[in-house]
């Protein structure tokens, strides 16, 4: 931690309470009061899905409460922070890993490492599970070589259990941990090397810098991205329900679908939220005082560790291995299935999925970059507690299995519309009927709702890298907010901008609960198409439409990688 | 660039809204199916082409559906829901979402146990639940009814699917009906006893797993059974050509069925339309389609069925009132709770 003081924002400001000044100079004016409303007003409205599942804590359930508490609920719980526990570790050890030793070691391949372990990120998490299990299940390629080469039978052998809790850690695991990765390398590319190199000089190796210097100075980044990757974990569906895994997620579908008691399932929806809630304070609170803004405009290029003999063979092992089993095994094994399905699978249909999805995934991607970009200006602006709060409440809906977000946006649209349908009828005998319900306003709203975490994230962090005294000399100098973000902030944010879009595009593309419950008549994407099959336990089928979801996040993702690389301006000492 | 960005955006909402704006043709028909796209759109497309009316489908999970109905109320644009089990209908009919269609047509050709005593729903297709056996290591003289599988003898022989699946709930609600809650949650104590493996996976998963040799008794629904034997995959198919079909309760109330059905909503826009689909779907062509592609019996007698299913010989079906199913689903589910049945 003391190396993570050593670059707050004080440094180059002697003023005993600088934040107040800052905010201070910041909000004078019209200006900064009306972002204030905004930014509140527009969290609030994509908060409304969250607050709508919150409010049925209101609606009693008492019978369901105590059934659930009395059988289940323990089981729910314990499997939820396990599997949380085994996704932190996994996302953690891989994420961090392999950020540190692209970005600042010299090793064969390091390169193409480099862009490649972003691939598994355009895996749906429920396709690399059933993948697996079919690669793995007893009529599968691996048993029955087994088999074939040394004459075994049932019994005779063991292979790890692939759904199972750990199994369904290590799957989350392998698509997640990108996240980590993701956001770490490009702190750690951001890191001004003058500070690496202070550490060098002070006589640290390159464990000890990493673990003292580099580490606790990207701790913000490797919280977004753990967070994400958490949230991510609690949300899913798919894969903890084809294992068998009962979670807190498959609890609530279960008092839903089961138990028919939609209340007692937004309850304990809600619960998984305040779990949330509390696990993000905690992490705030242990860095309450710390600020990570850059101190220096020096950033040399990065003198690499070079690694050689065995090091060097370690790292690229090391690297290979999340990208092998995130990627490369599962997306043969459907390249296989889809090849042989070739003739059938591919028509205007098919073009279609594609069409709709890719144009869902931009256009959610790009409305979701713009409001985050407003909510966290809005919230450096004025950090004022009323709109931080609003601003992390809109960001909560990640956490939320997509049908139950579904739900929370189709009560109120719903509602809306037929308030408006009532209105129209008595003042002027017209039935508008449902106007955005059943609608892709909905859908794309929901998407906002349920993805603009990922994209807050990605702005917040790289806005927490600006120093304020960037902004003060800007509005010293007469620059108004609006204007400040547009020819200021934004040009140096680049890099974030670009990772908010392409991660909430790829989300977009993945997602598949809440699509198939918003999305108007005769409207399919690629994951509604391969979920189906897949879940019809029909693998096969379901491969072209999964492997056109991949390869076309391939695309986003290498450009992501592409541009953090580039962000980092390099300048000569 | 902003500018420009703000009006793409306008333009691809506005777009997006007028795309998507519900216009009400009387040449129409709205669907909101949990049953899955692949089962339902070539017989939906085939209606289209003989009557000219177009059909417009959502597909998602029943659950869901009902709820996205429920919000949409009187200006709901569904005017049909077609669900994959009679638990949802009875659901769907108490929520207040569904209306009376029963048209002679249809209470001529469908049993009176496979539709709604009010006329709110019909089933469409029967979906059976039996218990599959291992050919060479199962002598199916052991086997005889559901409860038997509860039975000391088959330790560690039996598997079966999680008890979320809604397959299962039926299963153990069929045997509430018959049993009682306490018999059968003794019944639910000793099945789990008697499980080779934690519950996971699907059907097919379960058949799987007793072709391996880790069970020699799965329970499993016939269509899935019948989509192996089907498949393009030689191991699937060697899995299911490994496996027997055992009725079970032959000498009782018979064999758990549970049926996909339809029911027109209250909400409906295009009645007429949709009372017309619900009687194409009951028309022999497409009874029979169902049992050829997707293993499924027909709800209508008389109607041929594919070899597949023929091989399999006939069965008594349990005449269980459908609607208990959905009375007794929550009912089940909690009993499975205390069963620790996962």
């Amino acid at each position: 931690m003391a190396t993570a003081t050593a670059a707050e924002g004080p440094a180059d400001r002697p003023q005993p309470s600088p934040r107040r000044d800052f905010a201070g100079v910041l909000t004078r004016g019209a200006g900064g009061r009306l972002w204030a409303i905004g930014t509140v007003t527009l969290a609030v409205l994509l908060a409304v899905p969250v607050l709508v599942i919150l409010g049925f804590l209101l609606v009693p359930s008492g019978a369901t409460w105590h059934h659930l508490a009395s059988t289940v609920l323990p089981d729910y719980v314990a499997n939820s922070l396990l599997l949380m526990l085994g996704v932190t570790l996994g996302t953690l050890v891989g994420g961090v890993g392999t950020a540190w030793l692209t970005s600042m070691c010299r090793f064969p391949g390091r390169g193409f490492f480099e862009w490649a372990l972003l691939l598994p990120m355009a895996m749906p998490a429920y396709i690399i599970a059933y993948t697996y299990t079919g690669l793995l299940d007893f009529a599968g390629p691996l048993q029955s070589g087994l088999r074939q080469l040394t004459g075994w039978g049932y019994g005779d052998y063991w292979v790890p259990e692939v759904r199972s809790l750990p199994g369904a850690a290590v799957m989350l695991s392998l698509v997640l941990y990108p996240y980590v990765y993701l956001l770490t390398r490009a702190a750690f590319l951001g890191q001004s090397i003058c500070v690496l190199d202070v550490s060098r000089t002070l006589g640290n190796g390159p464990w000890r810098t990493f673990l003292t210097v580099a580490l606790p100075l990207a701790r913000p980044a490797i919280a977004a991205g753990l967070s994400l990757a958490l949230m991510e974990t609690l949300a899913d569906y798919g894969t903890v329900q084809y294992f068998g895994v009962q979670t807190f997620t498959t609890g609530i579908f279960r008092t839903w679908y089961g138990l028919g008691d939609p209340a007692g399932a937004a309850q304990l929806a809600a619960l998984l939220l305040g779990f949330i809630l509390v696990l993000i304070t905690l992490e705030r609170y242990s860095r309450r005082h710390a600020r990570y803004h850059h101190t220096s405009q020096r950033h040399q290029a990065i003198r690499r560790y070079r690694l050689g003999g065995w090091r060097a063979a370690a790292a690229t092992l090391f690297c290979a291995l999340p990208l092998l089993l995130g990627f490369l095994i599962p997306a043969g094994q459907l390249s296989v299935w889809a090849v042989s399905l070739a003739d059938t699978a591919y028509d205007a249909r098919f073009l279609e999925l594609v069409v709709n999805t890719l144009g869902l995934a931009g256009l959610a991607a790009l409305l979701a970059l713009l409001l985050a970009l407003l909510l966290g200006y809005g919230r450096r602006l004025q950090p004022s507690r009323p709109v931080r709060f609003a601003v992390r409440l809109a960001g909560l809906g990640y956490a939320i299995p997509g049908t139950v977000i579904a739900i929370g946006v189709i009560i109120p649209f719903a509602w809306l519309d037929n308030q408006v349908d009532a209105w129209m009828r008595a003042t002027f005998g017209v039935s508008t009927g449902l106007l955005l319900s059943g609608t892709l306003v909905a859908l794309v709203f929901g998407y906002l709702v349920r993805f603009l975490a990922v994209s807050l994230q990605s702005v917040e962090t790289g806005l927490g890298k600006i120093r304020p005294s960037m902004d003060e000399a800007a509005r010293s100098l007469g620059v108004r907010p609006a204007s400040l973000l547009w020819r200021v902030h934004v040009p140096l944010l680049r890099g974030s901008l670009i990772t908010a879009l392409l991660l909430v595009f790829v989300d977009v593309m993945k997602e598949l609960p809440a699509t198939l419950i918003l999305r108007p008549f005769d409207f399919n994407t690629l994951a509604v198409r391969a979920f189906e099959l897949a879940s019809d336990e029909r693998l096969a089928d379901s491969a072209p439409a999964a492997l056109t979801i991949v390869l076309a996040g391939l695309i986003p993702v290498i450009l992501l990688s592409r541009s953090i690389t580039g962000s980092r301006h390099v300048q000569p000492a | 660039m902003r500018r420009h960005l703000a009006t793409l955006t306008a333009i691809t909402l506005t777009a997006a809204c007028l795309a998507a704006f519900p216009v009400f043709a009387d040449d129409e028909v709205n669907v909101y199916s949990s049953r899955k796209e692949a089962l339902i759109k070539p017989l939906l497309d085939r209606f289209t082409q003989e009557t000219g009316i177009e059909v417009n489908l959502v597909t998602g999970k029943d659950a869901a559906l009902l709820q996205r109905l429920k919000s949409e109320g009187a200006n709901s644009p569904a005017d049909l829901l077609i669900t994959t089990d009679a638990g949802n209908l009875h659901r769907a009919k108490a929520a207040g979402v569904t209306q009376a269609f029963l048209s002679e047509g249809l209470a001529e050709v469908i049993p009176a146990s496979y539709r709604d005593a009010e006329g709110h729903w019909v089933g469409l297709t029967l979906r059976a639940r039996p218990i599959l056996y291992v050919k060479e290591q199962v002598d199916p003289a052991s086997l005889s009814t559901y409860e038997a599988l509860a039975d000391p003898a088959f330790k560690g022989r039996i598997c079966i699917r999680s008890s979320d699946n809604i397959y299962n709930q039926s299963l153990v609600a069929s045997l509430i009906a018959a049993n009682g809650v306490e018999a059968t949650e003794t019944w639910a104590k000793g099945l789990v006893a008697n499980l080779a493996r934690p519950p996971k996976g699907g059907d097919r998963d379960q058949i799987k797993a007793a072709a391996a040799g880790e069970c020699g008794i799965a329970v499993a629904n016939t269509y899935y059974l019948a989509g192996m034997l089907e498949s393009e995959e030689p191991a699937q198919r060697a899995a299911a050509e490994a496996m027997g079909v055992f009725w079970p309760n032959q000498e009782g109330r018979g064999t758990h069925v549970n049926v996909s059905g339809a029911a027109v909503t209250a909400a409906a826009k295009h009645r007429e339309a949709a009372v017309r689909l619900v009687e194409y779907l009951a028309e022999p062509e497409a009874q029979a389609w169902y049992a050829q592609a997707n293993g499924e019996y027909p709800v209508r007698t008389g109607v041929a069925l594919s070899p597949t299913l023929a091989a399999w010989g006939t069965f008594k079906a349990d005449d269980l009132d459908l609607s208990r199913l959905g009375e007794l689903n929550a009912e089940a589910l909690r009993l499975m709770d205390r069963a620790g049945w996962r």
